[in-house]
Formats: C-alpha cells, structure tokens, sequence
C-alpha cells in the first residue's frame, strides 16, 4: 500500500515548520476547527479530526467543565454497581497526546458570518469548520411547576454529575415505606431506556435498604423502549414496588409542587420523598443562538452531519434531528466519527467514504440482569435511515443476561477511551 | 440436502434403533474416525469413564452448550459463546474442527483444524457414538440446512485498503478496546489477517451466534472485511 495523501500532507507540514518557517506562521496556516461540548460527540470529534490529521489541522475543545462524569453508567452509580469517580474523565490525554487545546468556557455566542465562537471568559475563537456537541437542555414550562431553581428540591439527574450525587443522596435519605416519584419525559430524549433503567437501579437500592417504599412513575408516553424487558425485569426482581403510570391512565397530565414535595397525576395530589423530574428536552441553547435549529432541535443533512442550515457547522448527538437514531452517547460517537471524516475531507482533501453509523444501547434491571438494544443505520438524502437492528428477548437465561452485563462494562471502557484518548 | 430431508422423514416413521443407523450412517464412517480421533485423544477423553484432561472430555457432547460442561476451566472465549447461544451439534461441531479459531477466536484448543470435510464428517460419526441416546442428538434440523465457512479462494484473494478500514475500525472500536483491554469484549487487535476474514463470515453468516456482531458483519461488503482484516493487520506491524 502506498502512503496516503493525509500521512503525505501532514508530514509536508511538519517538515516546513522545523525547517523554514516560524513555528508560529505554520500554527497560523492550519485550518481551525472549534468543536462546542466534550461529551461524547464533541470529545471524540475533537481526537478523531487531531488523530488522523497528524497535527495538519488545529484543534479546539472548548467545554465548561474539567471533570467529565458520563451521563451513560450514572444510573449504576444510582443503584451502587459504580463509584461516582469510575464515571469521571478529564480532558488531560487529548491536550498531551493528541495536542487539542482544551478550553474550559462556556461558549455563549456564534458570528456564522464571521466565524467566530465567543466565550464567556471574553475571548473569540475563528474557526474553519465549527462542530456543535451540545448534548440537551431542558423545555422551559414542560411540567408545570418545575423549572431550574427547583432542581434541588426535585433533582432532574439527566446531567450527570452533582445532580445525580444529589438524587442518590435522597434516595438513601428516604424514611421507610416512603415514596420516590418519577415523572418521565416525552419522546424524542437523551437515552431512550434511561429512565427505566434509573426505576430498576433505584428500586435495587431500595428492595436493600428500603423494602416498602414505592416508586411511582408518571410518564407521558403510552410505551417506551425496551418495554416489555424492564416490565418483565420488575416483575422479577421488585414484584410490587414499581407502579408505572402511562398516557393511556392519565400519566401525561402530570404537575409538580416542589416547596410542598407534592405530584399531581391526573387530578390526584401524592405527597412524595423524592421526586425525580426529566422533563422536556431540546438541543443545547448554543444551537437555537447559532440560529441552526427547527423546533427544539438541529436539523442535520446525515452524509456529513453539517448543519442544513450552513455548511460550515456540523452538529453531533443529542442535539441534532437526524432521522432513526436514538439519542445516546453510542450514536453521538458513531456521528462524530462520520463528521471527522467528513471535516478532514473538506479541510484537507483526504479521502471520504459513505457514512456509516450503528447504536447499541446496554441496561442494567438488577445485579448481573442486563440487557440491549441496538441497530445500524445508513445516510439517505432525507436522513439517516435505520438498516437492521436487534433486541434482548424476555425469559433469556442468566448467563446470557450475565455475559450482557459484563459486555456493557467491556463497551463503556471501549468508549471513553475512544472518547478521551 | 434431499438425503438429509428424507432422514428426517425416516426418523419420523421409523422406529429409533433403525434411524440411529440410518443417521450415524450419514454422517461419515466411525471406524475411520477412531483413527483421525488418534489427532484429538491426546488431549481429549471419550467413552467410559473419560475424565477431563488437557481438554474437556467428549462424552455426550452432542447438543451440549459451549463451555457448559461443569468443573472444567474454560476459555473466556469459549464461556461467552455458549453464553451467546453456542451449541455443539453437527453443523458447529464440523466448523470448530475445520478451524477452531474462526468459530470461537480465543480457544484454547491449539489444533490447526481438519481440512478434509470426509474427514471430519469421520471423527464426528465416531464421536457421536458416545453421545447418551443418539435419537435425541439435535443433529437432524441443523443438517438440513448445514452452511460453513467455506471461504472462496476470490473472497480471500482480496486485498482490502487499510484507509477505508481504518474508517471502519471507529465502528468497531465504540466497544472493542484499540489497545487490546478485553473485559467483557474481546480484544480484536494483532489477529492474522485471514483469521478476522474468516471469523467475520462466520458472523455474517450467522454461524457464530453474537447478534451485536452478526448485525455489524452482516452489512460489511467482502471488501469491507478485507479493508477491516488490512487495517488491524497493519496494526499488528
């Protein structure tokens, strides 16, 4: 095989800088590429373009915080299968090994005509190509009486980090025989089985520590992913605890009271000890200030994962409107990769193959009791279009259900350290 | 496939000890296959009161799950795909002889395999004989429709581009550790070429039973997998 162009081109550069020009004219002549939010699209956009690159285009991360705790996994932390700090990364690697310069600041503004990226700490990034990895937000109003100053009162624990430290801590807080509530989000939100695995992991702590409490769950979907295996799962392992509350019973017509820790399902007041409310989701505020979003997301055209509404900004994961993907980490990593190829191949020229992206999202129902649901999808000129897929069957035996546990662990190692180097 | 269709019409009219003929018949000679046995007995007991030794012995291994016999230490490998759903009945027992590792990559079983398909069909025949009651051996259904992973010299000859592969590779790499790391999933990193073409046929095919892993390989073009075995290939350089 003959050496490709990007190994050519990248060697060509580092050539020119140590032999003529000033080490500072070469970091000036590199194409900039900014990328917004180090989750797991961001993160692995932002390592792949450097990677495979080899240094010819200059990367920025920027990303508030310094401590990144994985949203996937923080619901075993919730049910005790994980310390809090096996769930927390730094950006250290891909600042020494893949020389991204990592910022920590909030972006808070975007000139597209002058392509510039403003932070909060008063600086401006210029940027070549821009990639928005915002992860979510949550809809202003979306369960009447709640809103971000109550998110101590009735943590949403949908950011992981300090609110699911907090939720847990209610949890364990609980008097006995009292009542933890969810109240449940409408389609389409981050991590689809993720509040039915959070029901199975809190329901895990309490049948130990807290056998007569109740869980009830408001939810304004009439069914939900994975269903019939969490419904199955509770029945087997927390008989009689979990009463789920769908649209078809009233679960949609939902209020909160957090002064009185009070929940109103359809016309009936339940005074509760925990209340975990999900609410409402849209795509990261920084889209809807780029100006890229339709409704409550960013549409994307799914060959590339550029912005429909201007080419030069491509959005990865839960923030965007792609079409059959389901919003999770798995699938915002396997855009990211599409998008670092797609970024190379306009910056530099390098080769671009068809986009190809696949999902398997992992849950966790009770010790050693996992299951998963994943599927592959290609780019159609519309969307990103799902291709085949498949789903753990109810009544599976325990070693199977063993293995898939075990396996969910083996893939969180695969992917945070795709994700961080 | 007609000789196998009209065994499963016999075995449902016959009376047992006929069909048992009938069938161990078909699957090859078992007098023969005493002899080839003489490659396996070295590691592997059969017949009365065989014990385990360097590797499991074989007694009633017919419609046995993979990595299922009790107080013998299996391979990681081999305990995850009976987990998966492995069970050793003719059709997976023909493919683990002809290349262990392209069934269940991480076996331990050292054994370059039986290229001759007479002279696995042989050794099987004789192994079946120590099966507990031959009328009930899974064998009749998975014969009827016995696929393999017989490579073409075409699909092989393929040289795949490590650039496209490496693209590929992010696909693998959401769970498979770059570095080699293999808790929970195996590691997929310095295998032979040939090796990760044949393994994944084998999933594409549906031979080994990883549903994840017969989804991503099922959609992988020959040329895909080749790209992809060129790309770790070079890895391992």
């Amino acid at each position: 095989m003959t050496i490709n162009r990007r190994g050519f081109i990248g060697a060509g550069l580092a050539v020119t800088a140590s032999l003529s020009a000033p080490a500072v004219f070469a970091q000036n002549a590199r194409p900039k590429v900014v990328v917004i939010g180090g989750g797991a699209g961001g993160a692995t956009a932002a390592r792949y373009i450097a990677k495979d690159s080899k240094g010819a285009i200059d990367v920025t991360l920027v990303e508030p915080t310094r401590t990144y705790y994985t949203c996937f996994f923080s619901n075993l932390y919730m049910g005790g299968f994980r310390t809090l700090e096996s769930i927390a990364h730094s950006y250290g690697t891909l600042a020494s090994e893949y020389g991204i310069n990592v910022v920590h600041d909030w972006a808070v503004g975007i000139d597209r005509d002058a392509r510039t990226v403003s932070l909060a700490g008063g600086n401006t990034l210029n940027y070549d190509r821009l990639i928005l990895s915002p992860g979510i937000d949550f809809v202003d109003g979306a369960v009447p009486g709640w809103d971000i100053n109550a998110q101590n009162a009735m943590p949403h624990a949908y950011k992981a980090g300090s609110q699911s430290e907090l939720l847990k801590a209610q949890i364990e807080a609980m008097p006995q025989g009292g009542t933890f509530a969810m109240v449940a989000p409408p389609n389409p939100y981050r991590c689809p089985p993720g509040p039915y695995e959070r029901v199975s992991m809190v329901a895990h702590m309490l049948k130990r520590d807290n056998p007569t409490a109740k869980i009830i769950v408001a939810d304004p979907k009439p069914k939900f992913s994975k269903m019939a295996l969490f419904q199955e799962g509770w029945a087997n392992h927390y008989e009689g605890m979990v009463d789920w509350i769908g649209s078809d019973f009233g679960g949609g017509n939902v209020s909160v009271n957090p002064d009185a820790m009070t929940v109103t399902i359809d016309g009936e007041e339940t005074k509760v000890d925990v209340c975990n409310v999900i609410p409402a989701m849209k795509a990261g505020r920084i889209c809807e200030m780029a100006g890229i979003t339709e409704g409550n997301w960013a549409p994307v055209n799914g060959h590339t994962m550029q912005s429909r509404m201007d080419e030069n900004i491509h959005v990865l994961g839960d923030a965007t409107n792609q079409g059959d993907m389901p919003k999770s980490g798995f699938s915002a990593n396997s855009q990211a990769k599409v998008a670092a190829m797609a970024v190379r191949g306009a910056l530099l020229g390098s080769k671009v193959f068809p986009a190809k992206f696949s999902n398997t999202c992992w849950s966790l129902i009770g010790t050693d009791d996992g299951v998963k649901v994943g599927a592959t999808y290609a780019a159609t000129d519309e969307k990103i279009a799902k291709v085949d897929g498949f789903i753990s069957a109810t009544g599976e035996d325990a070693a199977l259900r063993k293995t898939t546990y075990e396996e969910s662990i083996g893939w969180y190692e695969g992917i945070t350290s795709d994700m961080f180097g | 496939m007609t000789r196998f269709f009209a065994l499963l019409v016999a075995a449902a009219i016959l009376p047992w000890a006929a069909v048992a003929e009938e069938t161990a018949d078909a699957i090859g000679d078992p007098t023969r296959g005493t002899k080839i046995y003489s490659k396996c007995s070295g590691c592997h007991l059969v017949g009365p009161n065989a014990t385990d030794r360097i590797g499991p012995h074989l007694n009633g291994i017919f419609g046995r799950a993979a990595g299922a016999h009790e107080g013998y230490r299996y391979s990681k490998s081999m305990t995850r795909a009976g987990n998966d759903g492995l069970v050793w009945d003719l059709e997976t027992l023909d493919a683990y002889l002809e290349n262990p590792r392209a069934l269940v990559s991480g076996t331990r079983m050292s054994f370059r395999g039986l290229k001759q398909a007479q002279d696995r069909a042989d050794v099987l025949a004789y192994l079946r004989t120590y099966s507990d009651n031959p009328a009930n051996i899974p064998e009749a259904e998975p014969t009827a429709r016995k696929h393999e992973v017989e490579l073409t010299p075409e699909i092989l000859a393929i040289v795949g581009d490590p650039e496209y592969g490496e693209y590929l590779s992010s696909e693998c790499t959401t769970c498979h550790q770059s570095d080699g790391g293999d808790d929970g999933i195996p590691s997929i990193v310095y295998w032979p070429e040939e090796d990760f073409v044949v393994a994944m046929h084998a999933y594409k095919r549906k031979l080994r039973p990883h549903p994840v892993m017969q989804m991503m390989a099922g959609r992988l073009s020959d040329e895909e997998i080749a790209a992809l075995a060129a790309y770790f290939g070079r890895l391992a350089n």
